[in-house]
């Protein structure tokens, strides 16, 4: 070891006093970091929502990691993770729920995909177009918890807050309905389809529509829905029809309500309450039937242009409709006609009964009524309603000529006798003239006409002849009396003796006058 | 080799890290000034060993939320997202842009840790006295100190992309709380080994003693 004393000459480094701590203050730096660390840690696990399960048909556009659920365009969550379910039909998402929104997640509240849609009246989710599709939320009401989830394959039309009521509309089709088909009153835009299903029997379809709030009062239980699809254009025995409620159900369909003037004011429906949807204006507001009564008219003559609906009349009055033709063979005669069923309700179309006793039956009423019209000639006939469309409608009308008939009471349902209609006999009568034309020679016709023909002119050739001569006398007669004529000249001299012979009778009238006297002694001297 | 030599605390002196001059302490004092340049003098880093795993133990923790948290996150049209440094790695690799994705692996997931496992070995052996391998740790060291600032390369370019793009409302990038964890554990470890006094790795083959001899 080297003693310091070999070494050549150092220099002796200055002293400094520092006190030395046991514990270096440097172990609050791993302190400060694990701090941080676990602050974080627990902040990320304390601000972790609820994790939930939604189940989709199809995962398209969904990205685990990447899609959001949102509620009214604020983020709520997070897919994590997309699986297919066990039986490969659904796929099963995961997804991270913001803090705090477990009280979104209950039993009603609802999920789906959100996508661009263009659908009629309305263009959807166009910012999906650039982000991809995100998943859209709507909160229910209920008290529930729920974790798991079943998606909505269409997004909602109406979201659960938004004011209004729902009603549900019972229809055999659909139409041209579809969501978000426009709800009308009074051609004022109030609601949408919100949604449609296919009834358990598979008879009808229950249509939830959505009517905003404040119109939502004005849906009582006597309000009629109907159909106002398109332009409703109808070609009856009453003529053309066209029905509109505006541009847009034009294009994309509608559905309409109102409630009847006459119907009385009720308090507002309750929500889903349950109405009849109706093909048309005219049909919702046809009256609920009062005393109506089912005839069968059987009619020989052809049905063609009879529609089911077409109007029944009597003497123009409507008395009730069609509601059934059909056909029917006589077994051993052979013999065609064609079986009318209508149904009878002249109350409802406005008919009104007068002078009815109190007390009176109303059946034995009517049987009486129908009787004596009967017994009176009243028959039903088919007539031409329009003759554009060749629709026809039943008439009751009298014909006096008519064979006798009386009506049984105890068919089911009673018959009563009809007559052929107007149609047919003006064809019989077309049928017999078009026969008496052909029984005309037109020929021997023909000639008949040559020869009166020749015959005339022969005339005509004599009656010049005769009108020439008549030119030739008035011709001398206009010569005879021209100024310049013998005769004018002659005819003027007369007259001017004649004039002068009636100032000579007029001198002496007026000299007779003063001098009656003259008649007997002459003309005296003092007169000169 | 160099175990042979006496080493400089066994003669009683100090050598200036500043200007390479040896001086003696006054007598009875362990610490000093270069009478040269004015650095403080020590005959080793005063708490080395415990200043150095004090950092580098706040570095491992630190590196746990660096690695877990997102450092990054977008902003665009298409909606947030937020990626961790591992997910950068994931993201970039593609058949053209692996090498890339290969940088940052290396510089901001395998350079740290292996900074922090290599300076808990050379921590580990020095206060166990170990006297082998000691060129290699030193070499270990020394590759250590060299390298272990480029880490520091991610922070900078997320904080020059955070900066630049910023495309209101189209696209953004925002900084994310991984990112500050990420920037703690390279400044913590470059720390480490800057309070780590490589002459320890040979104190243990000669003893200090030597020098009140």
């Amino acid at each position: 070891m080297p003693d310091s004393d070999t070494l050549p000459p150092v220099p002796e480094s200055r002293a400094i006093s520092r006190k030395r701590t046991r514990l270096s203050l440097v172990w609050i730096i791993p302190i400060v970091a694990a701090v941080a660390a676990v602050w974080v840690a627990v902040t990320r696990i304390l601000g972790e929502g609820p994790e939930i399960t939604i189940v989709f048909q199809s995962a398209e556009g969904l990205e685990a990691g990447k899609t959001t659920i949102q509620y009214n365009g604020v983020e709520v969550g997070t897919l994590t993770a997309i699986r297919l379910s066990d039986d490969h039909r659904q796929v099963i998402t995961t997804a991270q729920m913001e803090p705090k929104t477990d009280s979104f997640l209950v039993e009603d509240t609802t999920f789906w995909v959100v996508r661009p849609r263009i659908s009629g009246a309305n263009v959807t989710g166009l910012g999906t177009l650039i982000s991809g599709a995100y998943i859209g939320m709507d909160i229910g009401h209920s008290k529930e918890k729920k974790r798991d989830f079943v998606a909505l394959d269409v997004p909602p039309v109406v979201t659960a807050d938004a004011p209004g009521r729902f009603f549900l509309l019972k229809t055999p089709t659909l139409g041209s309905l579809d969501t978000g088909t426009p709800i009308f009153f009074r051609r004022l835009q109030v609601g949408e389809v919100a949604s449609y299903e296919l009834d358990k029997d598979g008879t009808s379809l229950s249509v939830k529509v959505f009517v905003k709030a404040p119109y939502d009062q004005y849906v009582t239980p006597n309000t009629r829905f109907w159909d106002a699809s398109g332009i409703d254009v109808s070609l009856t025995a009453s003529g053309l029809s066209v029905q509109t409620q505006s541009v847009l159900s034009i294009l994309i369909g509608g559905i309409a309500f109102e409630t009847a003037a006459t119907d009385p004011i009720l308090p507002a429906a309750e929500a889903d309450t349950v109405f009849t949807l109706f093909s048309d204006r005219t049909e919702a507001f046809k009256l609920p039937p009062r005393l109506p009564q089912t005839y069968e008219l059987v009619f020989t003559d052809s049905v063609r242009g009879l529609t089911v609906g077409a109007p029944v009349e009597f003497r123009g009055i409507p008395i009730g409709e069609v509601t059934e033709v059909r056909a029917q063979v006589d077994g051993k005669t052979f013999e065609f006609s064609a079986p009318v069923t209508i149904l009878l309700d002249a109350p409802r179309l406005g008919v009104q009964i007068q002078d009815m006793d109190p007390g009176a039956d109303f059946e034995t009423l009517r049987r009486k009524l129908i009787d004596s019209l009967v017994a009176h000639g009243a028959r039903a006939q088919l007539r031409t309603g329009n003759l554009l469309t060749g629709a026809l409608f039943v008439a009751f009308d009298f014909f006096p000529d008519a064979p006798p008939a009386t009506v049984d009471w105890s068919q089911k349902p009673v018959h009563l006798p009809t007559i052929p209609g107007e149609l047919a006999q003006i064809e019989a009568n077309v049928v017999s003239i078009i026969k008496k034309i052909d029984e005309i020679q037109f020929k021997k016709l023909g000639e008949d006409v040559d020869k009166a023909i020749a015959e005339l002119d022969r005339t005509l050739a004599s009656a010049r002849g005769a009108l020439d001569s008549g030119r030739t006398t008035l011709d001398s007669a206009n010569k005879m009396i021209e100024p310049n004529s013998v005769l004018g000249a002659e005819l003027a001299n007369t007259l001017q003796e004649v004039s002068r012979a009636a100032r000579a009778v007029r001198v002496l009238a007026d000299y007779l006058e003063r001098h009656p006297e003259a008649l007997i002694r002459g003309k005296t001297g003092e007169a000169q | 080799m160099s175990t042979a030599a006496a080493s400089a605390i066994q003669l009683g002196l100090q050598s200036c890290e500043g200007c390479g001059l040896l001086s003696r302490p006054e007598p009875g004092e362990e610490e000093g000034t270069c009478p040269r340049c004015d650095h403080e003098l020590e005959f080793r880093k005063a708490g080395s060993i415990e200043r150095s795993w004090a950092f580098l133990i706040a570095a491992a923790i630190c590196y746990v939320p660096a690695n877990v948290l997102p450092v990054l996150t977008t902003v665009t049209a298409a909606g947030r997202e937020s990626d961790t440094i591992m997910q950068g790695v994931v993201l970039l690799w593609s058949p053209t842009g692996w090498p890339l994705s290969l940088i940052v692996l290396f510089a901001s997931i395998m350079i740290p840790s292996a900074k922090i496992l290599a300076l808990a070995y050379l921590l580990i052996t020095v206060q166990r006295g170990s006297i082998q391998n000691n060129a290699q740790r030193i070499r270990l060291y020394r590759t250590v100190e060299l390298v272990g600032r480029w880490s520091m390369v991610d922070v900078f370019v997320d904080a020059f992309t955070v900066s630049l793009v910023q495309l209101q409302p189209l696209m953004s990038v925002e900084p994310g709380p991984g990112l500050f964890f990420f920037a703690a554990v390279v400044v913590l470890t470059m720390l480490a080994v800057e309070s780590f006094d490589p002459r320890l790795i040979w104190d243990a083959a000669s003893p200090r003693e030597v020098r009140h001899a």
